[in-house]
């Protein structure tokens, strides 16, 4: 297993490059100008000096091996030098560098993160906890009202998008009922039980919209992973030895139906990071799915290309971990 | 010149007085402002966008800035230099500013001409990028006469010198702080472009890039009694709909930025009583772009250019002036603009003394007449309802940036031409795109690969020289300057350009007035450009604030010293 993990990791070397290679000729061949969205009053030739002082004046393989540079050289030397202080030589390293906040993207990432871990990846832990019992209900008393109810949750999950629900929530909850803020705020510190309460309060509609999304897909892996290995002569035998029902399900079905959910709940975690660009820009939480959409929207590809390399690295990253679940879970899956 | 002087001063004066009601600093708590397009960064040197440039006013001043009334007072100098005060010289090549004493940075050192000189260097250094560099253009040297002197010498007669370092977009920066982010330098300055030290109300505790900004009152700030508020938020992000939401419906913030949004969402909003929603009108013209080229694909590399040809039907006068005439302009500002918007038939429709009224014939829809002109031209309505004449068909391809409200104009105005027998196809091009400068697109606004097309366009302040240049036979853009220029009608007529020369020579503002009226009505009566809608910017406030005046002359920002809380 060991063995086969590094190989993996090794492998995946060269496949990242590609990526970042294939992104960066997508940037560049994308229409699109940093200077776009600048007031008409700018005159071209500005906008042209504008262009060259971004560095868009040399030809595209340098402009990548540059973008390699900054980031796989002097952005982890820049950060171990953060974290223990010591000095790697006196010259000034280039940073990866936002062409609209002229700051280094790492920086703004850095900054991004927590928002998003706290509203996405909450949304995404609630998601799991609503949808595993609701999934196993449902397939244990099937075509019941619970399951029926589920399936119709689920739908509405499914096909309603977050941009409608996430106002609608906004009109009733904020507008109607006053009950909570409309737009988060990013600056709030969590110090002591009041900021605490009002933390718990901005972040509710927001996780509520999200977790229903996630929760809908997960029920339904949920419902049909267990509805498979309920008809199983396992779960026969199970209960021909006298286990109670609730051994029978908890125990040896649940443990069998969460091999699978457990592999998409794994190769959904990328997407925790990557944000929740409509909910994010609903709620105003302004996260790294914020983040991204606003540096498309004003061909910021410095900050494009580095956030997506970035979701590309976590993407091929939890791929693994769930091979490598998947292999611990089931000793039947042996990889070496 | 004299008279504008006076004008000027009695403005700042009357500014002063009006204002100075108020108790003490920091009395009325926080104040919570919404952008919904968030700020990027705080040096508008390194940024034209509005955002960046209103969120940086609160600390960064100019030395004269335009009132609500687009009249120019001083703010960090003493007066408004001039020719008759002597603070032009009579051939119109140098202007020298005295400035305000015992004004201080928010760091508590001292505001200097030394600062002001730096400031100029900063954005006139080639390497950096400056955005703000065409305010700086025809400048040979600014230098400190004294510690509150500033003089600054043109390569040629400037008959408006007040570009530099005047409104909003060209403030004042501090020398202490930027001096080690000169040109190729200045975007590494990442504390300071999020933190600038300022003279003005508010100083910038914490700065998120494209979230949200944290600001107390200036301790320094030169009126004692001033700002009312002791600290604000600055918040970014989300669509202009959430934005008025949360001033006019929850009321958790106080000041919402442009509200362009549909005008009847926005009065149903307004019903629950929680804010007021505001508007001003400053030079914004939504209008339409007539191709005088032929941006026929078979032409190549020639398409849409002045060897290319000229445009098959829309070099006609009686075609232009039948699309502008088919067109209802009141329509289309009651379905997209509400209170943001009025018919306008000019190029220039502010300020006032600007405005022609010579051509007040578009605001009146009339098709029977347009149909009228098209027949008597020649052009014949076919089986299928289109005009043609010598197997020209009017069938006209209108592009524009993708935007709802656009859209509905298309929509609209095609519906009017097909009622003259012209055929319209619609397009829409991302705005990023359409506006971007992408040598490599065709979708360009520059190429204009198309026969109509329609977007704003504006100047800022309140002189419009640089803008009427916009239309000289010299700016259009071709292959051979890379597409760059402001013509995008390919108009070219000697008689304009004349008049722009003229204006060039011209300080008297009476007569610059009278020539830019005659320019505009050339523009609009040769058909370069089919003017639409006088664009104003929409704001709203909260009920318990007051202060406010809406300002589109310069930052909406402007006065925030003034803003209290109501109760």
């Amino acid at each position: 297993m060991l063995n086969y993990t590094i190989r993996r990791l090794l492998f995946a070397i060269p496949t990242l490059l590609v990526i970042s290679f294939i992104i960066f000729l997508i940037l560049d061949l994308a229409p699109g100008d940093p200077t776009g969205q600048l007031p008409m009053t700018v005159p071209p030739e500005v906008r042209e000096q504008i262009r060259q002082s971004l560095g868009l004046g040399e030809p595209i393989h340098i402009r990548y091996l540059l973008w390699c540079n900054q980031f796989f050289i002097n952005e982890p030397i820049n950060i171990l030098e953060q974290m223990t202080g010591w000095k790697f030589g006196d010259e000034e390293r280039l940073r990866v560098r936002s062409w609209a906040t002229r700051s280094p993207v790492v920086d703004l990432i850095i900054e991004r993160t927590p928002q998003t871990l706290w509203v996405v990846g909450m949304s995404y832990v609630v998601g799991i906890l609503i949808a595993v019992p609701l999934g196993v209900i449902s397939a244990y008393r099937q075509y019941s009202w619970v399951d029926q109810a589920g399936t119709f949750i689920s739908m509405i999950g499914f096909s309603v998008p977050t941009f409608f629900t996430g106002v609608l929530m906004i009109v009733v909850f904020s507008v109607w009922l006053g009950w909570f803020p409309s737009i988060y705020d990013t600056t709030h510190v969590v110090e002591d039980w009041d900021s605490f309460v009002f933390q718990i309060e901005q972040m509710i509609m927001p996780v509520m919209v999200l977790a229903l999304f996630n929760a809908s897909q997960i029920s339904r892996f949920m419902r049909a992973s267990m509805l498979d290995n309920l008809n199983q002569d396992y779960v026969r035998t199970a209960r021909a030895k006298g286990m109670t029902e609730q051994v029978v399900v908890l125990l040896h079905v649940l443990r069998n139906s969460m091999i699978p959910v457990i592999t998409v709940i794994a190769l959904n975690i990328p997407q925790v990071f990557g944000g929740a660009i409509i909910t994010e820009q609903v709620f105003k939480v302004n996260g790294l799915g914020q983040l991204l959409i606003i540096g498309i929207q004003g061909a910021d590809y410095p900050l494009v290309q580095t956030l997506t390399f970035i979701f590309a690295v976590l993407i091929v990253f939890f791929n693994l971990v769930a091979d490598v679940l998947y292999g611990i879970l089931d000793p039947r899956i042996r990889y070496d | 010149m004299k008279k504008f002087a006076t004008l000027l001063a009695t403005t700042a004066v009357a500014g002063m007085v009006s204002s100075a009601a108020f108790a003490e600093r920091g009395s009325d708590g926080h104040l919570n402002i919404i952008y919904w397009q968030a700020p990027s960064i705080l040096n508008p040197y390194l940024s034209g966008g509005t955002k960046d440039i209103e969120s940086s006013s609160l600390t960064l001043e100019p030395l004269a800035r335009y009132n609500d009334q687009a009249e120019m007072v001083p703010w960090l100098a003493e007066e408004i230099p001039t020719v008759g005060n002597g603070g032009v010289s009579a051939d119109l090549t140098s202007i020298t500013w005295k400035l305000k004493k015992g004004i201080k940075w928010s760091d508590g050192s001292d505001f200097t001409a030394a600062d002001v000189v730096f400031t100029a260097d900063y954005c006139m250094d080639e390497t950096g990028g400056c955005q703000q560099a065409e305010k700086f253009a025809d400048i040979t040297s600014v230098e400190a006469v004294d510690d509150h002197t500033v003089k600054i010498t043109f390569s040629k007669a400037k008959p408006f010198p007040y570009a530099a370092l005047v409104g909003g977009e060209s403030p004042i920066i501090q020398k202490a702080q930027f001096q080690d982010c000169m040109g190729a330098k200045a975007p590494e300055c990442t504390e300071q472009n999020f933190g600038p030290h300022g003279t003005g109300p508010f100083t910038v505790t914490e700065f998120k890039a494209n979230d949200v900004s944290s600001w107390v009152a200036n301790p320094h700030y030169r009126d004692a009694a001033k700002p009312a508020f002791a600290s604000l938020t600055f918040k970014g992000g989300g669509d202009a709909a959430s934005a008025a939401r949360a001033v006019l419906q929850t009321g958790e913030f106080d000041y919402a930025w442009n509200l362009q949004i549909d005008p009847q969402i926005l009065i149903d909003m307004e019903k629950d009583g929680k804010g007021t929603v505001v508007a001003s009108f400053g030079t914004g013209v939504e209008r339409m772009m007539v191709n005088m080229t032929n941006p026929d694909p078979a032409l190549g590399d020639k398409r849409a250019t002045v060897e290319g040809g000229p445009h098959p039907f829309l070099v006609d006068p009686a075609v232009r002036r039948a699309l502008s005439l088919a067109i209802d302009r009141q329509t289309l500002v009651d379905v997209g603009y509400g209170k943001a918007g009025t018919p306008t038939c000019n190029v220039v429709p502010n300020p006032p003394q600007y405005v022609s009224d010579a051509n007040d014939w578009c605001l009146t829809q009339d098709i029977a007449q347009a149909n009228k002109i098209l027949d008597e031209a020649g052009w014949v309505k076919g089986g299928d309802g289109i005009r043609a004449k010598d197997g020209v068909k009017l069938s006209i391809l209108y592009q524009t940036s993708t935007n709802a409200v656009r859209q509905d104009t298309q929509a609209l105005v095609k519906q009017w031409w097909s009622e003259i027998g012209v055929e319209t196809e619609l397009r829409n091009i991302d705005a990023s795109v359409f506006f971007g400068g992408d040598q490599s697109s065709p979708d360009t606004f520059q190429k204009f690969f198309a026969d109509i097309e329609m977007y704003t366009n504006l100047f800022n302040g309140t002189d419009p020289e640089s803008y009427m240049n916009g239309w000289t036979c010299g700016q259009i853009p071709s292959p051979s300057n890379n597409w760059l220029g402001n013509n995008m009608p390919r108009y070219c007529n000697p008689d304009y350009d004349a008049l722009q020369e003229k204006l060039a020579k011209t300080a008297d503002l009476a007569e610059r007035a009278a020539i830019v009226k005659q320019q505009n009505d050339l523009l609009v009566s040769d058909g370069a450009m089919i003017p639409l809608i006088h664009r104003g910017r929409v704001s709203a406030h909260s009920k318990t604030m007051g202060g406010v005046k809406l300002n589109t002359w310069d930052s909406e920002l402007w006065n925030s010293a003034d803003w209290v809380r109501l109760d």
